[in-house]
């Protein structure tokens, strides 16, 4: 078995280029909904290892080693970003699985419940050896 | 050696669940109430003494927590499409039903992962917090793997299957087997030693098994290449956790007595006729094990031997493996000729690039073997495989002076 880390960012997605702070409210309510049913499937499926959202980029800080002694701390993410992690779901299962999982991710409902297509990114995690080698 | 209550527990675990499964009709509650009175008896024996009889004992305490889950509305409810189609005879408990429990929880329609939990948990009588912990996954998610695995089991029936059937899902049984051997085997470097004890667990299974069917020769095999296996485990790391590969072990560390067992299993076996790939796996292993330095090794017969497992399996990963008996061989050209066949078959698999990179550098092509390692170090998702393969590039590469920052 393998673990699986999906990412998704903030920004545009293939069908939706608002942000969620400017949906309609039983908008915003189905795609959060939507969120928690999925973490609740993948649960009961016996795959989550773990979902997470993360704090929005207005709380970022960066920290940088400069040699002096003093680390510079600079607020915001790493400044060439362009995408910016908004969660995770790390699950336990197959590759195959994992991209299955990953496109229902993606489908996430936006305006007037269209699927918003916001890109998935599929990383393995480092582990041992695949037990599937021989 | 005396037997602890936990290994007795462990042991009287897939006979006691034979026996309440077969009196309730219900599997999957059965494998509660007997996980509930395996973990009251881990409670209460060591502090007031193992019982005279065991066995009675547990499946006493299952009957009685199954009684009390039969009574519970839910149950009822799950109960009525749940009764298996075999009729219950009566729960002699003398009768072992390790085999039975074992070839239900290995049922093909299971997935490997599935099966897995259901096997250490049923069969080996862990816990779900151990089996959560060996794999690195919340309990929650574990435990609700293996409600889900035995959902899946209703209407099977509680018995072993019929001779045409049998051979067929023996395989099954043994493929879990040797993956849970594997994923204690391969997490075995790199320090995740609580995971380790899959492999020890493994074994205790196979063991199981060969003792109840010791004509069975794949059984012998799959044991002997545990064992042979498992051999080399105290060898394989180097003092910082490193991987350590077969060529540049320190054979003195290699377990004798394991060796002896194991290579006194494949001989039995080999001379039952019927070959299968894990007695050719086994083979290979014990003529690993039996050279006293690397460069003893016989490695014609080491080919002959992937030869046959290629054409019994047409596993491209075996295919690759003989691409370095080839080249062990005839030299590492015919080697890396061999691994050009393989392209389409792994896409992309570090594998193709290390044993490239190990090839080109028996031929002394430094640079190409450098390529290849880092590509093989680029593409891995084993940590302590990517370690090494980056230290074989650097051993062979002359360092890039850093100028100090800038872009990257």
């Amino acid at each position: 078995m393998a673990k699986f880390l999906l990412l998704m960012n903030y920004g545009p997605a293939a069908n939706c280029d608002v942000p969620m702070d400017q949906w309609a409210r039983e908008d915003i309510a189905a795609h959060i909904r939507f969120q928690q049913d999925l973490g609740k499937e993948l649960a009961e499926n016996g795959e989550l290892v773990d979902a997470q959202g993360l704090a929005g980029p207005e709380l970022a800080k960066t920290v940088t080693f400069t040699g002096s002694g003093t680390p510079v701390i600079t607020d915001g993410p790493f400044p060439e970003s362009k995408e910016l992690l908004a969660g995770y779901w790390l699950v336990d299962a197959t590759l195959e699985r994992a991209l299955e999982i990953a496109a229902q991710a993606s489908a996430a409902p936006g305006p007037n419940g269209v699927p918003i297509g916001q890109p998935i990114e599929v990383r393995e995690l480092m582990s041992a050896p695949a037990s599937t080698d021989l | 050696m005396s037997e602890t209550v936990e290994d007795l527990l462990r042991r009287c675990a897939p006979q006691v669940l034979g026996v309440v499964a077969r009196r309730f009709g219900d599997f999957a509650l059965a494998e509660d109430a007997v996980q509930e009175a395996l973990l009251a008896a881990a409670r209460h024996w060591p502090v007031d003494g193992v019982p005279d009889n065991p066995r009675g004992w547990l499946v006493q305490a299952a009957v009685r927590r199954m009684t009390d889950l039969v009574r519970s509305e839910a149950a009822r409810r799950r109960r009525e499409d749940e009764v298996f189609r075999e009729p219950a005879p009566g729960d002699a408990v003398d009768r072992d039903d390790t085999l039975v429990v074992l070839f239900l929880c290995c049922r093909p329609e299971l997935t490997p992962a599935s099966a897995i939990a259901l096997t250490l948990r049923a069969v080996g009588g862990l816990t779900t917090a151990e089996i959560a912990n060996a794999f690195l996954v919340p309990e929650a998610t574990m435990s609700q793997r293996i409600t889900r695995a035995k959902q899946k089991l209703r209407g099977a029936s509680f018995a072993l299957p019929g001779p045409d059937e049998f051979a067929a899902r023996l395989r099954s049984v043994l493929h879990v087997l040797y993956l849970i051997f594997n994923e204690g085997y391969t997490s075995s470097v790199g320090g995740a030693l609580h995971r380790t004890e899959l492999s020890g667990e493994a074994i205790r299974l196979t063991r199981a098994v060969h003792a109840r069917l010791p004509s069975d020769p794949e059984v012998a095999g799959l044991l002997a290449l545990m064992l042979l296996t498992d051999a080399r485990r105290p060898a394989r790391t180097g003092p910082d956790g490193e991987l350590v590969p077969l060529a540049e072990q320190d054979r003195s560390r290699w377990d004798r007595a394991l060796i002896v067992e194991g290579v006194g299993l494949i001989m039995g076996a080999l001379e039952r006729g019927a070959i299968g790939e894990y007695q050719l796996q086994a083979s290979i292993a014990a003529i690993h094990d039996d050279a006293a330095r690397a460069e003893d090794t016989d490695w014609p017969q080491i080919l002959g031997m992937y030869g046959l497992l290629e054409r019994m399996t047409g596993n491209p990963v075996v295919s690759l493996n003989r691409a370095v008996a080839v080249a062990m061989v005839h030299g590492p050209a015919e080697g890396l000729a061999v691994i050009d066949t393989l392209d389409d078959r792994l896409p992309g698999h570090y594998r193709l690039d290390a044993v490239r990179a190990h090839l080109h550098e028996m031929a002394g092509d430094v640079p190409r073997a450098v390529a290849h390692y880092r590509a093989a170090a680029a593409r891995t998702t084993s940590v302590p495989e990517q370690r090494y393969l980056i230290d074989k590039a650097a051993r062979l590469a002359p360092p890039v002076p850093s100028t100090g920052g800038g872009a990257p």
